[in-house]
This record gives C-alpha cells, sequence and structure tokens, in this order.
C-alpha cells in the first residue's frame, strides 16, 4: 500500500470534484451573466464566483473551452473593475487588526538582542480576533466558521447544531461539547438552525471544537448539495470503478480508490 | 536686460568648462551641457528637446505600470482578504511559538519574480537573514526554501550554501489552493524540518505592508510542547476523531496547516507587490512629471538666448554696416 501525504490526497481529491463543481458552476454563472446583462449596473457580488471559477479551471487541466471562458471572464472582470474604481478608494485600508494587538514578549526580546536595529516582523497572533475564553456554564448557541480557501462562508455564526462528516462517521456537535480534532472525509455538512437545515458537500479537511462551544471547520471546496448534477456523478463513479479494476500501479490504484469514494460519497449525499 | 542675463549664463558656461570635469552631476548647469565647445556660437535646443522626449515617455509608461499594478491589486485583493480566514483556527488551536526552540529551521521566504516593486523584497530578505541570525546556535541548522526570482538573487550572493529548495514563475498563472498544494507537499518532502518559517508581506492597506512571520511546527516538537505545558499545554485535552493514532492526525495537520498558511501568505505578498508596485509607480511619474517642468523652464531658457544672440549678431552687423 502507498502512503500518501494529506496534502496529495486532498490535491486529487480537490482535482475530482472540481470537474462537476466546474460544470455547476459554469451553469450558475451563465444564469448570472444573464441576470447581468439585465441589471448592467450589479456591483460587487458576481467578482468571486467568476475568480474563483478560473482558478478551478486551472485546476483542472483546462480544455480550450476553458481558456475561452477565461478569456471572456478576464476582459468582463477588467471592464467591471474599471468601472469600479470609486468604490475601491473607499476599501483601501482593511479591517482585520483587532483594537489591541497581542505581542508575542520573548520573541522581541529575543530579536531586540540579535538585531537591535531592525523592528521584529510582526506575527500572526497580532491579526488575531480573540476568541471567547471559556463560559462557566454551556451556552444556548455554537459558534460556528466554516472556512475554505477562497471564501468564509459561515464566520461566527451562532447555530444549534452541526453534523460533520469525519472519517469516523458522520459527527454531531451541539454547545458543550468536549473539545475536538476530527479530520473529515468527503461527504456532507448540515447546518441546523432553529428550523432551517443548510448542507454542503465539503472536500476533506479538519474540524476542530473547542472548549467555548467554537467550532472551526476548514475544508477545501465546499457547495450546496442542491447543485449536484445526479447524472455527472453516476458517470463519474463508473469510470472510476473501472480505472480501480484497471489499475496497475500502486499511485493509480489509490487515485482511482480516492475517486471511487470521493464519488460514492457524492451519491450518498444526493439520495440520503 | 538680454544682455545681462547671457553675461550672466556665459560665467556659468565657464566655470564647468575650465573645471574639466564630467558635468553629468551639476543638474542646474544642463545649460553648460549642450553647449559646444568655445568658438560656435548657436546654441542648440535638440539636447534638451531630446531629453524631454524620453522623461515624457517615462512619465506615460509607468502611469500605465500603475493602472496595470492598480487593477491586478483589485482582483487580487478580495482573493487575499478571503484567505485571511484560513489561518485563524490553526492559531486558535495551536497558538503562535515564533520562539520555539527547534533543532532545524527552515525559513520560507516569499518574494515576487518581477521587480520595480519598491522595497518589500529586500524587507523580506533582510527578515530572513535576520532571523537566520536569531536561530543560529550550537547543534542547530537553518536552511532557506525560496519562492520567487528576487529573493533567490539577493539570497545567492552570501547564503549559497543554506538554500535548500528554490521556486520560481509562481505567478505565470493565477494563484489557486491546488498549486499551493502541490509546493507544499514538493516542500514538505525533500526537506527536514523541526520548525518552518514562513517570511512574507503582509496587505495591511495600498500604502502600507508590514513583513510578518507564521511558525510552523512539526509534529514532534508539538507533542514536546503539549508535553511541557506552556501554550499548547490543553492540547491533550482535545480528543482526537478518526485516523489510528494521535501522531497521524497530528502530521496530517501539520500538512493541512502548511498549506493552508502557505495559501494565505503567497496571496498576501502578491496583494503587497502590486500595491508597491503602484506606489513606486506613482512616485516615478510624478518625478518624471517635475523633472519634465524643469526641462521645459531650461528649454524655454535656451531657446530664448538663442533668439536674442540672432537678434545681437543681425543688429550688432546692421550697426556696423551703417558706419
Amino acid at each position: 500500500m502507498i502512503y500518501l501525504s494529506f496534502n496529495k490526497i486532498i490535491i486529487i481529491i480537490i482535482i475530482i470534484l472540481c470537474k462537476i463543481f466546474y460544470s455547476i458552476r459554469r451553469r450558475n454563472r451563465q444564469k448570472r451573466v444573464e441576470n447581468n446583462i439585465q441589471h448592467p449596473l450589479s456591483p460587487a457580488d458576481a467578482p468571486p464566483l467568476p475568480i474563483s471559477e478560473s482558478a478551478d479551471a486551472d485546476a483542472a487541466a483546462a480544455s480550450s473551452t476553458t481558456i475561452t471562458t477565461m478569456f471572456r471572464q478576464a476582459s468582463r472582470l477588467l471592464a467591471r473593475s474599471i468601472n469600479q474604481q470609486p468604490k475601491m478608494m473607499a476599501r483601501a485600508f482593511s479591517t482585520d487588526v483587532p483594537a489591541t494587538p497581542t505581542v508575542d514578549s520573548t520573541f522581541v526580546e529575543s530579536w531586540k538582542k540579535v538585531i537591535p536595529n531592525m523592528e521584529p516582523p510582526k506575527t500572526p497572533l497580532t491579526f488575531m480576533q480573540p476568541r471567547p475564553s471559556t463560559p462557566s456554564t454551556i451556552p444556548s448557541k455554537l459558534t460556528v466558521n466554516f472556512v475554505l480557501p477562497y471564501a468564509s462562508e459561515l464566520s461566527s455564526k451562532e447555530v444549534d447544531m452541526v453534523i460533520v462528516p469525519a472519517t469516523t462517521g458522520q459527527m454531531g456537535v451541539l454547545p458543550g461539547h468536549v473539545p475536538t480534532i476530527a479530520e473529515l472525509k468527503p461527504g456532507v455538512l448540515s447546518v441546523h438552525e432553529g428550523n432551517d437545515v443548510t448542507k454542503y458537500f465539503l472536500s476533506s479537511g479538519f474540524a476542530f471544537i473547542h472548549a467555548n462551544s467554537v467550532a472551526d471547520i476548514i475544508a477545501i471546496e465546499a457547495v450546496p448539495i442542491d447543485q449536484i448534477d445526479q447524472s455527472l456523478v453516476q458517470k463519474g463513479l463508473a469510470e472510476f470503478t473501472q480505472k480501480l479494476s484497471t489499475a496497475t500501479t500502486d499511485l493509480e490504484k489509490a487515485e482511482a480508490q480516492i475517486g471511487v469514494d470521493v464519488h460514492s460519497a457524492l451519491n450518498s449525499a444526493l439520495t440520503g | 536686460m538680454a544682455m545681462a542675463s547671457l553675461r550672466r549664463e556665459g560665467r556659468r558656461f565657464a566655470a564647468p568648462l575650465i573645471s574639466s570635469q564630467p558635468i553629468t552631476a551639476i543638474r542646474s548647469s544642463l545649460i553648460a551641457e549642450e553647449q559646444a565647445p568655445l568658438g560656435i556660437r548657436s546654441i542648440s535646443t535638440q539636447v534638451v528637446r531630446n531629453r524631454m522626449k524620453s522623461v515624457k515617455n517615462i512619465q506615460k509608461i509607468t502611469k500605465a505600470m500603475k493602472m496595470v499594478a492598480a487593477s491586478k491589486l483589485r482582483a487580487i485583493q478580495t482573493r487575499a482578504e478571503n484567505s485571511r480566514g484560513l489561518w485563524q483556527p490553526f492559531t486558535a488551536l495551536l497558538g503562535d511559538a515564533p520562539s520555539v526552540d527547534a533543532k532545524k529551521n527552515v525559513i520560507v521566504t516569499i518574494s515576487s519574480d518581477k521587480g520595480l516593486c519598491g522595497g518589500i523584497n529586500s524587507t523580506s530578505v533582510k527578515i530572513s537573514k535576520a532571523i537566520h541570525k536569531l536561530t543560529a546556535g550550537p547543534e542547530k541548522e537553518t536552511k532557506y526554501v525560496i519562492l520567487g526570482e528576487k529573493a533567490k538573487a539577493q539570497l545567492i550572493r552570501d547564503s549559497k550554501k543554506d538554500i535548500e529548495l528554490s521556486i520560481t514563475e509562481l505567478q505565470k498563472n493565477p494563484l489557486n489552493y491546488t498549486q499551493v498544494s502541490v509546493l507544499a507537499d514538493d516542500i514538505l518532502k525533500n526537506v527536514e524540518y523541526d520548525a518552518l518559517r514562513i517570511v512574507f508581506n503582509k496587505f495591511h492597506s495600498v500604502v502600507s505592508f508590514l513583513p510578518t512571520m507564521s511558525t510552523i511546527l512539526s509534529p514532534e516538537v508539538v507533542e514536546r510542547e503539549a508535553e511541557s505545558g506552556g501554550k499548547l499545554g490543553d492540547l491533550d485535552s482535545y480528543e482526537i476523531e478518526g485516523g489510528e493514532t494521535k501522531g497521524e492526525i497530528l502530521q496530517n495537520l501539520a500538512e493541512f496547516q502548511f498549506s493552508c498558511v502557505l495559501f494565505n501568505a503567497v496571496l498576501e505578498n502578491a496583494c503587497s507587490e502590486q500595491g508597491a508596485r503602484m506606489s513606486a509607480m506613482d512616485s516615478s511619474s510624478r518625478n518624471a512629471g517635475e523633472m519634465l517642468d524643469r526641462l521645459t523652464l531650461t528649454y524655454n531658457r535656451t531657446r530664448q538666448a538663442s533668439i536674442t544672440t540672432e537678434l545681437i549678431e543681425i543688429i550688432s552687423g546692421a550697426s556696423a554696416l551703417e558706419g
């Protein structure tokens, strides 16, 4: 059995998922393009999706259609960005530095001893919003931060429960859950708030649950379930099962196995 | 009036010609530059005109570069800000330990491939060298992994043997997580480390870039720090779900943390690069504009002087004829 590092596994999963999600996003974007044509003055909400699309297109080994769509996107983006010049100036300052930056004093002191002339570099602690401390009683709501590399899906959202797809199975998290580090496998994340349930299909990642009822879920790709195309999933599953049976080297077998796992997870997400 | 000014200029011509030194250093003696050796009368405006044309071209080019950098900055700034949530959960879980005592340090320096972006690459390299000095000691080794052409050019001069790996042309395709993940995998495969220190310029605003260092500890160091207490002390209180052993999970966690933090760092550095280029090109076009103003004044003075000289010649010739 071949050893694949965690990052390698994630990369293979993303490439597999992108092929499905790209066609979904392209369908969404076409709908959005029609909306844009009708509302030519609509401002900044559309940019993030086309940008991440072009990124996914690169990741999925661009074919000729994707290259032309990328060029179209790029020209549209440039036209839109020139129109947004005055808006951009207002956003010049970033707002992620907290009011009282915390500095690691031992580091600063040891720096000053060796290099007295230069300012020490900043460390991530300076830029971090301080987390709430552990309360004595169990809080009523769970605070969820759900982040992807391209966006923060949910940041500090108060919910009742989340169910995360850990490698050991679906794990429900309620406020007051014991602190846990969970590795995630491709599966469904469902966020329960009151009577609404939002379900996302995640590629793998990690979930941290802290003692102060804050849950951090970090995944690479996440798509709402209703946007997944059933036929593509079936096709992919058949293709990967076939690849698994014809695989010769360990690496190919591992890749095909991952493909089969991802597609069967997608399948059960759609049906279950 | 004109005679007086001409006499004044004549004195200015004479001094540099007598000194027989290159005149290039003295800006105000531009008039003297294009003055031909003694004996030739006509003052030519050609040289000044050539300079004006080239300075105007420089101004146009730098202004265009500023616009390009501004549009690229807009595009990448949204992505960088969206990716800021990615490293925060790791710091919330594992804390930040820049002063950790590690035997094998690897400094990952992120820089740009293209130049004309102000001082950000030099800042990154200075900080990397300082960290190298800080983490040096008996039985300790510090190595570099360099992303970007500019840092490589600077570090290869005196730390050639310490460079483990260098990667260039990062921004040929738009940055995305998969590419950075592959890169992180490559680095982790080829490099032994106890602590990874990523040095980059964090984008604070269009005019301010903060050099930042993020630390990522290898799983063994994490375990050691957790046992000894301190910031990572309550790591043991976390239950582990999935995987067979805690060590395996920590290994995966370290790799994942590295690729996430590297992704954010690369985006922030690209943002800072565009911002720095924008302000460098802006000040460059402003300087070119000022230079053009000064040259225009010089040009007008030269032109008027040559007209006055011609008039004098004509009038003195005419008066000589009259007798």
